[in-house]
């Protein structure tokens, strides 16, 4: 019951997107992101989807995967579609007692649910393509700016790398000492409530002391090998930039343009495509 | 009660695509008040083993009868299992939790339902078993020594009066006087309270010197079993699994092959002193 603490997501595979330099990956998802929330109308969200099943093809993660973050967020889908579609006021396309469904409700709903869909997709692809610690190394280098302001962006990069390497220490300990306590009689699996908690003294107490004793053997073994902060520090696998990571700045700087156009030009186009009164209508 | 472990076998991660099989098609019978010494490389599946042997884990095939009963069975209660079979961990001091070395040792029998004066009598004679002074009774398990933290998580598996006791390497990181005082209670525990011991160790020196039987593991088969004097007759076979004779036996074929005439078959200090004397004088 304890076992499934997952890491992060991590899905291992070769290809040019686990490749790609993290900090590509985290630009990429956060412009990407933006363009979804600045601009929503069906010509960008058709360029992003196809952005996103291009990566997804080239991943090799099994689409399966990509889709597991939607769960979690099945609720807030269903609920944004139900709120849209009946409470957003517009040109009434049917009506039933109270219950009026417009156009520009339908319209709404669909948007956000590609929106969320695309949103949710492609973070998970960025999570599953790369490891939590090339993920941190990242972001310590697109922080390393704020510097200047004395932010510690090094201690907080160090922290989220120790702590990510510590999961499963702790899990495996924790799998230990579940079985250690059992051997001694205690059941984990009680109904109730107050029991429950009760019975996971045995587990939690062990589990800090040894957390401590970690802790504190890592900071004496850091002290021991020199370590003294971030300034001068060196990697072992230094980030450095590729040609695949230029060429996939270029793809984004494109896919940023065509989004921005596409986006100021959505109404001409919107003239353009629909006559008065066609069923074209519908969808824009 | 008699251990018996028909055809066990165990696979770690059996969903996933990185198999292991720990424990691999090992079938023996224990008797009772045996003391049984488990040795293997490291990742033999030695701690696996033990873990299926106290109901800890449930097989992928294969079973354990203890007292005669499948205790994997459907109908099987697994819980009643942790008063029969004790297990220490590795580095047992690890799950000591309570505020007072009495508190974590009443635990374990507490947790079988006991009522509170049997519970008390129980870790009392427990922590006695174990030879610890009513001094430590009332401080925080913390503040021990690392080999009285040890004593008290093997008190706080023997409160629970297991007919069975199994220890994973009891002795591992205790000085040579702390490990020579663990085997010793473990002997005691065997030969004087009629328990059966199984113990798991990487030095062939304690088993050799305590054990009445030895189960050999490699890959996660059994590929010995045999009293020590038998066992340690495979030297080649136990070298390939990268396991060595006990150093006083290892003495003894140096000193046979310098050609002085001793029987190599000394598994303890004592035996080779007194060969060694028989063939000087
Ligand atoms: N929780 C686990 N998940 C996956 N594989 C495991 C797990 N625990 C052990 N294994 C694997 O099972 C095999 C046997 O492990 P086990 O711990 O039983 O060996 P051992 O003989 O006790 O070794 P040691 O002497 O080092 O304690 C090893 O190959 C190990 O890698
Ligand atoms: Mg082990």
């Amino acid at each position: 019951m304890f076992k499934e603490v997952s890491l992060g997501q991590y899905y291992q595979a070769d290809s040019v997107i686990h490749r790609l330099d993290p900090r590509v990956k985290l630009v990429g998802t956060l412009l990407y992101m933006i363009s979804l929330f600045v601009f929503n109308n069906i010509f960008c969200y058709a360029v992003a989807a196809l952005l996103l099943a291009s990566v997804m093809m080239l991943c090799k993660v099994p689409v399966g995967y990509m889709f597991k973050g939607l769960r979690a967020v099945l609720f807030i889908m269903l609920f944004t579609v139900v709120f849209n579609v009946f409470f957003t006021t517009g040109d009434i396309l049917f009506e039933f007692g109270i219950i009026h469904i417009s156009k520009e409700g339908i319209k709404m709903a669909v948007l956000m649910l590609v929106r969320l869909t695309l949103l949710i997709v492609s973070a998970s692809i960025m999570t599953l393509t790369t490891t939590p610690n090339r993920l941190t190394d990242g972001l310590e280098k697109l922080f390393r700016p704020l510097k200047l302001f004395k932010a510690p962006v090094h201690e907080v990069a160090l922290m989220m790398s120790i702590a990510l390497r510590f999961i499963p220490i702790l899990s495996e300990e924790t799998d230990k000492i579940v079985k250690a306590q059992t051997a001694r009689g205690a059941k984990f699996d009680s109904k109730k409530l107050i029991e429950r908690v009760k019975s996971l003294i045995p587990l939690i107490v062990p589990l800090f002391v040894s957390a401590f004793r970690r802790a504190s053997d890592l900071a004496l073994a850091m002290e021991a090998r020199g370590y003294h902060g971030g300034e001068g520090r060196t990697k072992l696998y230094p980030l450095k930039y590729e040609g695949r990571d230029f060429v996939s700045y270029i793809i984004l700087a494109l896919y940023v343009a065509v989004i921005v156009f596409l986006g100021i030009m959505s109404a001409r186009i919107v003239a353009f495509l629909t006559p008065e009164n066609s069923y074209l209508t519908l969808f824009f | 009660m008699p251990i018996i472990a028909d055809g066990l076998t165990y696979v770690y991660g059996s969903k996933t695509k990185a198999k292991t099989t720990a424990v691999d098609n090992v079938t023996f019978k224990i008797n009772d008040g045996q003391f049984i010494g488990l040795i293997g490389h490291t990742g033999s599946g030695k701690s696996t083993l033990l873990m299926l042997l106290s109901g800890l884990i449930k097989p992928t095939s294969g079973t354990v009868y203890i007292d005669g009963e499948d205790i994997f069975a459907k109908d099987f209660d697994l819980h009643s299992i942790h008063g029969k079979v004790g297990i220490v961990f590795q580095y047992p001091e690890n799950q000591l939790f309570e505020e007072t070395v009495f508190k974590d040792v009443c635990f374990g029998p507490k947790n079988m339902g006991l009522d509170k004066k049997e519970t008390e009598l129980c870790a009392y004679e427990a922590l006695k078993l174990v030879g610890l002074e009513d001094e430590v009774f009332y401080q925080s398990p913390f503040d021990l020594s690392g080999g009285q933290k040890r004593r008290v998580a093997i008190a706080g598996i023997l409160s629970m009066k297991p007919k069975i006791l199994v220890l994973d390497e009891p002795t591992a990181g205790l000085d040579p006087a702390g490990r020579k005082e663990i085997l010793d209670l473990v002997k005691n525990l065997c030969r004087e309270k009629g328990m059966t011991v199984i113990l798991v160790s990487h030095s062939m020196d304690d088993v050799a010197e305590y054990v009445d039987r030895i189960l050999v593991m490699n890959d996660g088969r059994l590929e010995i079993d045999a009293v020590p004097k038998e066992a340690f007759k495979h030297k080649e076979e136990l070298e390939g699994f990268g396991l060595a004779l006990p150093q006083v036996t290892q003495a003894m074929i140096k000193i046979k092959e310098i050609g002085i005439p001793v029987r190599t078959d000394a598994i303890t200090v004592e035996e080779a002193a007194n060969e060694i004397m028989r063939v000087l004088y």
